[in-house]
């Protein structure tokens, strides 16, 4: 098997120089804060951009830190080391007939860095985000002190730390309460629609009956067709279990492609086959969760094929009062610019706000794209879609993010001096030092 | 099934541990460190393990196997199967140094697992059932200078079991040599990693389902099975040159 690389999802910025220690128990954590370099969390690099990096410093490896440490079966709750798999965790639990409360587009990420990037669903309409779902974590700073975090104890460290990029310290071990299910099947509904209005309607119908609403778009239609796409929406399912172990990747990618195999042509291909590809309108199914939840996760190694250049992936959020216009108009400027790919999603969040201070959903409507790494002309469009979003309140998510200027993120976050009272002066990233260039050459080693 | 883990802290046999107790099984861990022991019960309790006894031994203290084997048997109302996955690396180069340190190692890797075995031999022999699995190595399959120190006390531990295999063919108890190449655990941290290194948890599925069908001699991954097929066949004229 090929060395573990240490690098982001979207491969970009390539980071050569960090010094990587691996961490096999908890007892052990404390040695691994030694020394002068900065230190960052490193679990299973999921991030699309640098938050996950930190270049001249030091990764601590979380990944044999996946022991469960509790789980209470009949009240929902689970307490486990910081680096366990959500994919791990659904193995154990589901059978059990509970759920995740809140779970991301792939199950292939850490419950650390679930917390630390205060992941939403398609549920977050109903759910809010994981942070709302964390009783209590314990977390380790750089001067030993290992305190545990909640809602009532250390909580202006728990509102930093959800969110929190991993700067605050590391999270050793964390507990967060669960979903009940009869079983690991969605009641799913796809619905075509045309416009983006369309969508918004269906948006503000949906939510009401359905826990899970999320749509594809086709972001290279234009003109009438601007907006158009298919509408997923989903309940758990009453249906009991038939098989137990759940889908392995089906196929790969296998190799890293020395090219981008998503071009504009390939791309428009895409979509408008899969836009037309239910023949009805309305198509109604019964999925295995995995299915649902994790589509991307059955394509092992999907991101080869944007080729060795890698991609971006940008996630913005508008605010209600302003959604339609500035929405349409990043759609407008995508489709214009070529670029883009068939990895486009639409949703609408809710209200329910998350303890954590840097938390990125926020009552809205959040579109989120793959674009293939084509250097400065997709750089220059995420300025332009930059200064749409700045525009109309809304904010870019750090989680994917690989270029957001300083300026734009202490405008998407104006609380963030508030935060970064609580980072552990011990521990850093590129995107933290990108992004705060005022509050660097004060600590950092 | 009601199964003795001896070595429960190491990562694989915590792996292999995993996939039991998620059927429900009884578990009775023994390690040296009674922290690292808690921290393995509960992630197996977690998981589903029906009963999870942990107990502090260092291996090498011999004379108190037998002690062990008994509070296995009473703790858990019995035994199915026992899988003894203790051991250390060692350090080739102190070993050639100090005697005290290479048999120390033999004791450890070598030694303390056939005291085990005779006593774990006579125990399932008496009730006519159960497993008994042990993890060895490929590097037991010949001496290369980089590390036959371990290698030597691999090799003897694979003799042992193969005549203890012949012996309880009659008695109906399998005996299990689980020939593991390289793995990428804390035991080999400070080892370069290369494509051969496998992952514990794939180790620990492949041992689980080697329990299960009772197998005799298997090598984890598959593929070491011909690698050492070739190592083992060349002949010694050319093999004392090689650097391996």
């Amino acid at each position: 098997m090929p060395t573990k690389q240490y690098q982001s999802f979207g491969k970009y910025p390539a980071v050569h120089d960090q010094e990587v220690r691996s961490a096999y128990w908890r007892e052990d954590l404390s040695a691994q804060l030694t020394d002068g370099k900065s230190v960052l969390a490193y679990g299973y690099g999921r991030s699309y951009g640098d938050s996950c990096l930190n270049e001249g410093g030091t990764l601590i490896d979380m990944t044999m830190l996946r022991r469960l440490i509790a789980f209470d079966d009949q009240k929902g709750i689970l307490r486990c080391e910081a680096g366990t798999m959500l994919a791990e965790i659904l193995e154990v639990i589901i059978p059990r007939g509970w759920f995740l409360p809140v779970t991301p587009g792939t199950k292939y990420v850490s419950v650390g860095g679930a917390i630390a990037n205060d992941v939403h669903g398609k549920n977050h309409h109903r759910a809010g985000t994981f942070g709302c779902h964390v009783t209590q974590f314990e977390l380790l700073r750089s001067d030993g002190q290992r305190l545990i975090c909640s809602p009532g104890e250390n909580k202006e460290l728990f509102r930093a730390t959800i969110g929190g990029l991993g700067l605050t310290g590391l999270i050793t071990w964390a507990e967060f309460t669960l979903k009940p299910v009869k079983g690991p099947y969605i009641d799913r509904e796809s619905i075509r629609f045309g416009t983006l209005n369309e969508f918004f309607q269906l948006s503000a119908e949906s939510d009401k009956d359905f826990e899970y609403t999320v749509s594809w778009i086709d972001c290279l239609a234009s003109g009438t067709h601007l907006g158009r796409g298919i509408f997923i929406r989903g309940n758990h399912s009453d249906k009991k279990a038939t098989r137990t172990r759940h889908a392995k990747p089906l196929f790969g990618v296998p190799v890293e492609l020395p090219f981008n195999l998503v071009t504009r042509l390939s791309t428009q291909a895409f979509n408008t086959v899969n836009y037309y590809r239910n023949f009805k309108t309305v198509a109604r199914g019964t999925d295995f969760f995995d299915g649902f939840f994790y589509p991307l996760d059955a394509v092992k190694e999907w991101r080869r094929v944007y080729g060795k250049s890698g991609l971006f992936q940008y996630q913005c959020v508008v605010p209600y009062e302003q959604s339609r216009e500035p929405i349409q108009d990043i759609l407008a400027r995508i489709a214009r610019s070529g670029q883009g790919s068939f990895l486009a999603v639409l949703k609408s969040f809710g209200k329910i706000p998350s303890p954590g201070m840097l938390s990125f959903p926020r009552p809205g409507i959040t579109l989120a794209l793959d674009f293939a790494n084509r250097g400065d002309k997709t750089l220059r469009l995420f300025d332009e879609l930059d200064q749409i979003v700045c525009a109309s309140g809304g904010a870019v998510y750090p989680a994917k993010d690989a270029r957001m200027t300083a300026e734009s993120f202490q405008a998407y976050f104006p609380n963030w001096r508030d935060f970064a009272r609580y980072v552990d002066p011990k521990f850093s990233s590129n995107f933290w030092r990108r992004v705060t260039p005022s509050l660097q050459g004060q600590s950092q080693a | 099934m009601r199964l003795l883990i001896v070595g429960a802290t190491s990562a694989i046999a915590h792996e292999t541990a995993k996939y039991f107790a998620g059927e429900g099984a009884q578990l009775f861990l023994v390690a040296r460190n009674p922290e690292k022991l808690n921290a393995v019960r509960d992630d197996l309790k977690a998981r589903g393990a029906k009963q999870v006894e942990t107990y502090v031994l260092d291996l090498t203290e011999l004379e108190k196997h037998q002690a062990l084997l008994d509070a296995a048997a009473t703790g858990l109302g019995g035994l199915d199967a026992a899988l003894i996955a203790h051991g250390t690396l060692g350090d080739q180069q102190a070993s050639q140094k100090d005697v005290a340190v290479a048999l120390r190692e033999l004791n450890t890797n070598g030694i303390s697992v056939i005291s085990l075995l005779t006593l774990l031999a006579n125990y399932f022999e008496g009730q006519k059932k159960g497993c008994i699995a042990v993890i060895t190595s490929v590097a037991g399959d010949r001496g290369r200078k980089s590390n036959y120190v371990y290698g030597t006390a691999k090799a003897a531990v694979n003799a042992y079991l193969s005549g203890l295999r012949n012996r309880l063919f009659k008695a109906g108890v399998a005996v299990v040599t689980l020939k593991v190449g390289f793995v990428d655990t804390p035991m080999t941290a400070g080892i370069k990693k290369n494509p051969l290194f496998a992952q514990p948890d794939t180790v620990g599925k492949s041992i689980y389902q080697a329990m299960l069908k009772g197998k005799g001699v298997v090598y984890i991954p598959w593929f070491w099975q011909f690698i050492m097929l070739i190592i083992s066949n060349i002949p010694e004229t050319v093999f004392k040159r090689l650097n391996l």
